[in-house]
């Protein structure tokens, strides 16, 4: 008996010695890759601080000797490289685009998992395929369209082709959501005689805050963030996105490395502040998506 | 006719998004293979059908072009007898190197890191987060600082990663990155992992949790090692989610575009198919040529994508 303890004993220290060196190593690798994930963050914030003197290769990765917002204040609203007007021309496109297709993801996903016809997991499927396609493939008929029907110019464009494009996603996200909700409180709905739109408006619509959220975050992060429908729909200059504008500034060889840095960094706060905020609804959706990419 | 009633109202109320992704998504796919069946080569457009297109993108039918053609998208080296597009090819060279790196890079990287937070870590919500946070930012965003981080410049204008190397020591390992002539497309695959691993990590986290813990205990209690717990009973239960993530990856790696153009504007040597396709169609007014690539794009992710869906949609019913 104590033999046996004798010798069972030094195993367990070992193995928990072990375990702590275990313990250290996975540690030392997430803060590794979490310095790695930041590490374009460091030199987006360092670099933009810096004054044009000190905008030096060679001190590149060092702090700034003198932290100066002069880079900050051309790249918001310089008149060379201010992307002022451009955030208000995203912000025009986001927000009538992002609402009106979570709108219309609400009311097909209630459909499509509560008040289903026949055929309905089909037409699903059949909308669904658009999440998918490169938009590549329709985006010189699209343009000829726009043209042809003299569809209003410039951001009109990219409202109606992000509300379009929208529905695949936010479909999906509002029906596998619309799916958790008991059958019962439809049933009952439907017991009372009341109507589809009146069960939607009554039953559903105010249960429906979270895929709302959800859905809503990632209509603004993937529209915000578009750089492809833009750059093929939208011709004059001054209807710019800030996606193509930033572009436009920093694809410049002449633009100043401090002043790409800070616009780069203007151009994302917005989708940033969401994700801090709001970063929980953030991954909801993108597990939602997780049939896309 | 009480059934057209119970379920009328709801065919009305989608199909309004039916006929919109009838006509925009499947109507204008339909028009643009048109586009790329014609001679709408320059400016004017004519009516004929013309697959010249096509044979610039396609290498003859004969045995020895084919085999030329396949080498030089594999290898990046083209034979003068080569008769198809010549960028076309390098772009699929591009496009091959970039997504070998891109799919293999993104899926190691995300799911080792599934694999360390699995277990629970202090501040696993903070490590998350900081992992998830490049797909709020865009790939435009994310470019101009990439390319920064990646500037291949040498000497005095030493800088973004070569000179962090150089300053500790490592500058064996500074190199010309997404410019370097033979690997430089994979080296554009870098900023594309830094994008995508965090969501992939939060794919196979959920993965990992999905294991019921009865099983792993049960497989403790036969005395397996925590390693072969994984290795036996986690492991197997990834299958469909390494399915997904190898799906969301290789669809984004055919029709990547934003990120190239961040980074290496229209220069050949970091052109892929779909910024070769834009180019065609803004400067070169070859717009014939730019629906055939579309075309060859969607194809490409059909072929990933359709069987994908309708496995999905089964599995969904079958549950």
């Amino acid at each position: 008996m104590s033999t046996a303890s004798v010798a069972v004993e030094p195993r367990i220290r070992q193995r928990r010695r072990r375990q702590t060196q275990a313990r250290i190593v996975k540690y030392a690798l997430l803060v590794f890759a979490a310095v790695v994930v930041l590490l374009p963050v460091y030199v987006l914030l360092v670099a933009s601080f810096k004054g044009g003197g000190e905008a030096d290769p060679s001190r590149a990765w060092s702090l700034p000797h003198v932290w100066s917002i002069d880079a900050w204040r051309q790249a918001w609203n310089g008149e060379q490289y201010g992307l002022l007007p451009f955030l208000k021309n995203s912000l025009k496109l986001v927000i009538p685009a992002t609402l009106i297709s979570t709108m219309l993801g609400s009311l097909n996903g209630f459909v499509l998992s509560r008040w289903r016809f026949p055929g309905s997991d089909i037409v699903f499927l059949f909308l669904l395929f658009g999440m998918f396609i490169p938009y590549q493939a329709v985006m010189i008929p699209l343009s000829q369209i726009f043209i042809d029907v003299h569809f209003p110019e410039g951001i009109p464009r990219l409202v109606f082709a992000h509300i379009v494009y929208g529905i695949p996603i936010t479909t999906l996200i509002f029906r596998s959501y619309y799916a958790t909700i008991p059958e019962d409180l439809i049933e009952a709905a439907r017991m009372d005689r009341a109507g589809m739109l009146r069960t939607y408006w009554s039953v559903v619509l105010p249960v429906s805050a979270p895929a709302f959220v959800v859905t809503a975050i990632w209509q603004f992060t993937s529209i915000w963030n578009d750089f492809l429908f833009a750059v093929f729909l939208i011709t004059d200059p001054a209807q710019w996105p800030v996606t193509v504008a930033l572009n436009n500034t920093t694809g410049s060889l002449v633009t100043p490395y401090n002043v790409q840095m800070a616009a780069a960094l203007i151009a994302s706060l917005p989708t940033l502040v969401v994700y801090i905020a709001l970063g929980r609804y953030f991954m909801r959706g993108l597990m939602a998506g997780a049939l896309k990419g | 006719m009480r059934k057209i009633r119970r379920w009328g109202p709801g065919l009305l109320l989608v199909s309004p998004s039916i006929v919109l992704v009838a006509v925009f998504v499947y109507g204008l796919i339909g028009w643009n293979v048109k586009v790329s069946f014609s001679d709408w080569r320059q400016a004017v457009q004519t009516s004929g059908f013309d697959t010249s297109a096509y044979r610039e993108l396609f290498p003859s039918a004969s045995a020895g072009q084919v085999w030329d053609f396949l080498t030089a998208v594999v290898t990046g080296n083209q034979p003068d007898s080569l008769n198809t597009d010549p960028a076309w090819v390098i772009d699929l060279h591009h496009a091959l190197l970039f997504t070998v790196a891109f799919v293999l890079g993104a899926l190691i990287v995300g799911a080792s890191l599934a694999f360390l937070l699995d277990k629970g870590v202090a501040g696993e919500g903070m490590f998350r987060a900081i992992y998830l946070f490049p797909m709020a930012v865009s790939f435009i965003a994310a470019g101009v600082v990439w390319r920064w981080l990646m500037n291949p410049a040498e000497g005095d204008r030493l800088t973004g990663f070569n000179l962090l190397f150089h300053k500790m020591g490592l500058g064996f390992l500074g190199n010309q990155w997404y410019l370097g002539p033979t690997w430089g497309a994979a080296a554009l695959a870098i900023p594309a992992v830094w994008a995508l691993s965090g969501y992939i990590m939060a794919l196979y986290l959920a993965g990992f949790r999905g294991v019921p813990e009865e099983l792993r205990e049960a497989a403790r209690m036969d005395g397996a090692s925590e390693w072969r717990v994984y290795r036996h009973v986690v492991f197997p239960h990834l299958t469909p989610v390494t399915l997904s993530a190898l799906i969301i990856l290789g669809h984004i790696s055919v029709k990547v575009f934003d990120l190239i153009v961040a980074i290496g504007g229209k220069q050949l040597i970091t052109q892929t198919p779909a910024v070769y396709m834009w180019i065609l169609i803004y400067d070169a007014r070859d717009y014939a040529k730019g629906a055939a690539i579309a075309t060859l794009l969607l194809i490409g992710i059909s072929v990933l994508v359709i069987p994908y869906l309708v496995y999905t949609v089964r599995s969904e019913r079958n549950v």
